[in-house]
């Protein structure tokens, strides 16, 4: 057990502590977007021609589309052409790097992250992707992972090993036509992280890919892809940071999960990217689609995020409940303090028959802070029987910020059940004083106190990640009480 | 130990407190009496540093230092403990947490190590058979869901864990039943300590039937009007507080 003190120890200052920035050698196409930097990028991954016509189909589509304004976030338009869409660490030599071959430097920066590659010094039961800017970096212990014939490497790597898988399941659950961020990424993206668990399979410890990003207006597009094939299990966790600039970065990601019959994945996010000073200058917009289609019956796809950075999150992890039997879940902390705005939620489709989803979101407001919840629940003619309950709870800190609920509920069948209940609450001054009598300081209290709102959705987090995310959200928060 | 001098405070202008004197010693218990609105809750919130009230005149001295010059947390790891009359629930954040990091900052500030999870619980199981609490209360989220009796009771183990110097118990009697009331003042008389104080303050004289004060005060319209020992208490349930009104024509 964990006191508030020993939390609060940890909190050292109220400055984003991971705003550092890596000299490292890079290697950058110029900024803009063009059929030639597709090409480029294909070229320099040697992918093979079935992802680079992908890629072009992407693009040409991506063109015809315009970027969506219905969220609840403010923000000047994006320059798509004064981008840069490829950044890497210059490579040692040629061919993919083993863990040896990384740049001294690529390690010291993750081992500042507190995120060590070298194995040895792994906390154990962790397996990391790290991907910097564009690309991946190194991941650990896949040799143990393979002996259980879990694939776990970087999408580059897995499109030179395992064509095939890729092939039969890139864009099966986010299809580049998606949307206009979706689009985007499946033009451009250049790594992240992929991973399939073999039929029957319990993955033995969390595979975990982490994401920073470094070079300078350059934008971030990953995509991961996970495949859970029948009967297996894994859980995967995503982590977040970027250096403190003026300038806003683009980071659009697509992650797609795919569980077969009886599988099970749980992906948990812990996001701190660079928020923006307090005055709302820089900070990542991060935009992204991420989507679990709970393919096999009997499936369960389960999302629980922490959302504590970007100057602007549009989100919304979705499951697409098509198995009979299959459960869909989604848990979220979302906070936004000083000028960050989120628009985040979830969308739970159901398609199979007994299908089950739970929403959990808890949105926390400070600062000038907009926190808005956006969640669809859809429930399709076939999908008897199913069931969703959710939860939506928005807690205010001072009164210059806001939250805001919007639930689209769709249901097309008559024996399915929906419940949604919604609250808004501020702390209370009388919450405050009781536990200043008993001695702790109004920092410390309302930690406490947004610690025990958001408890529900932290139970659903591996054991260390609960403890960052703990700390994450003192940190995020000092400074909103005066 | 405690002095109030003169006390003079209201709230948005309204005048509450009118000149309150009080002494209070090492080792003794006072009871402070009065009717509704006579402004007892307010003194016990001043007195814990409750933000909201205006302090127009006088001073309040504890232990050599200027109290009201103090934040609340301040008071708190000075020694005052306020058992609030109507305890806050906090959603979500277990009762063993909570008491530990309130614990913690106490000892930090007298110089002493942090108690570890082994050391408290071990404190704290000792203190739970004070106030006939099971263990499964621990787990609980503070005060969420307690009905009103283990709400008053859990102020009594916070106490009892924490182990002030003053005690202020507000009311502490109220929407109790009599076994309830009971196994609370039995806790409360258990903490008495020779160098410890407690300054109760009820509307009925039914509680000091067991926390036997040292000193009874009765406070009518922001002002102590008389104070007694322990007779008074017992005359003033006998007697209402229409007899000490109609006794101080100048307060009518």
């Amino acid at each position: 057990m964990s006191t508030a003190t020993e939390t609060i120890e940890g909190f050292v200052s109220k400055e984003y502590k991971y705003g550092f920035f890596t000299e490292v050698e890079t290697e950058s196409a110029p900024p803009g977007l063009n059929e030639e930097i597709i090409q480029l990028i294909s070229t320099k991954k040697n992918e093979p021609d079935f992802l680079l016509e992908w890629r072009l189909k992407a693009y040409h589509h991506w063109l015809t589309m315009r970027e969506p304004n219905w969220a609840k976030v403010k923000y000047p338009p994006v320059d798509y052409q004064k981008i840069i869409y490829y950044s890497a660490p210059k490579r040692k030599g040629t061919g993919p790097a083993s863990l040896e071959e990384v740049d001294p430097k690529l390690l010291e920066t993750y081992e500042k992250l507190g995120i060590p590659l070298k194995e040895r010094e792994r906390l154990a039961g962790v397996a990391v992707d790290a991907v910097f800017d564009s690309v991946s970096v190194g991941t650990t212990f896949k040799e143990q992972l393979a002996a259980k014939g879990i694939i776990f490497c970087s999408f580059t790597d897995a499109v030179q090993e395992h064509p095939e898988l890729v092939k039969k399941y890139l864009g099966t659950v986010v299809p580049y036509t998606d949307n206009f961020y979706a689009a985007l990424n499946s033009a451009v993206f250049s790594d992240g992280s992929f991973c399939y668990i073999p039929k029957g399979v319990r993955c033995p410890m969390e595979l975990s890919t982490y994401f920073r990003i470094n070079a300078a207006n350059t934008g971030q597009f990953e995509r991961t892809l996970i495949i859970a094939d029948e009967g297996s299990y894994v859980s995967y966790l995503e982590g977040c940071t970027a250096p403190m600039r003026d300038e806003n970065q683009l980071h659009a990601a697509v992650v797609e999960l795919l569980a077969l019959d009886r599988a099970e994945i749980k992906y948990s996010t812990v996001q701190n990217w660079y928020p923006g000073d307090e005055n709302g200058r820089g900070g990542i917009y991060n935009f992204v689609t991420k989507r679990g289609m709970a393919k096999g019956a009997h499936s369960k796809i389960s999302w629980t995020q922490v959302e504590t950075g970007s100057a602007i999150t549009w989100k919304y992890p979705s499951v697409v409940l098509q198995g009979d039997n299959s459960v869909g879940e989604f848990y979220s902390v979302a906070l936004t303090n000083n000028y960050q705005q989120a628009d985040t939620g979830t969308k739970m489709v159901h398609v199979g028959r007994n299908s089950r989803s739970t929403i959990v979101s808890k949105g926390i407001s400070a600062g000038h802070g907009q926190n808005s919840y956006r969640g669809l629940v859809k429930i399709l003619k076939g999908a008897s029987n199913a069931r969703n309950f959710s939860q939506c709870d928005s807690l205010l800190l001072g009164n210059k910020c806001g939250a805001h609920t919007f639930p689209y509920i769709e249901v097309k069948n008559t024996s399915s059940k929906v419940e949604h209940e919604a609250t808004t609450s501020k702390i209370g001054e009388d919450q405050i004083f009781y536990c200043n009598q008993r001695g702790l300081s109004t920092q410390d209290a309302v930690n406490m106190i947004v610690n025990g709102y958001c408890k529900e959705v932290f139970k659903q987090l591996p054991m260390e990640f609960a403890v960052e995310a703990q700390k994450l959200l003192g940190v995020s928060l000092e400074g909103s009480v005066g | 130990m405690l002095e109030i001098r003169n006390l003079h405070a209201g709230v948005e202008g309204k005048t509450i407190l009118k000149g309150v004197n009080l002494t209070v010693q090492r080792g003794e218990v006072h009871a402070v009496m009065g009717p509704n609105g006579s402004g007892k809750s307010t003194l016990a919130q001043i007195l814990a540093g409750r933000e909201g009230y205006e302090i127009t005149d006088g001073e309040v001295i504890y232990e050599g230092k200027s109290l009201l010059e103090l934040d609340p947390e301040e008071r708190a790891r000075e020694g005052i403990f306020l058992a609030f009359q109507y305890p806050v629930e906090i959603p979500g954040v277990n009762s063993a947490y909570f008491l530990k990091a309130a614990l913690n900052e106490i000892r930090k500030h007298k110089g002493q190590p942090d108690l570890d999870a082994v050391e408290f619980l071990a404190l704290v199981k000792q203190k739970m058979k004070l106030l006939d609490l099971s263990e499964d209360f621990l787990k609980r989220p503070v005060n969420e869901g307690f009905s009103g009796g283990e709400k008053k009771r859990n102020e009594i183990f916070q106490m009892a864990v924490l182990e002030p110097k003053l005690a202020i118990l507000d009311e502490t009697d109220s929407g109790l039943d009599i076994d309830a009331l009971k196994i609370v003042s039995n806790g409360v008389n258990k903490l008495r300590r020779p160098g410890h104080a407690q300054l109760v303050i009820t509307h009925y004289q039914r509680l000091l039937n067991y926390i036997v004060p040292d000193f009874v005060h009765v406070l009518f319209d922001g002002r102590i009007v008389r104070s007694g020992e322990r007779q008074l208490a017992l005359e003033l349930e006998e007697r209402g507080y229409e007899w000490i009104i109609r006794q101080e024509p100048q307060l009518v």
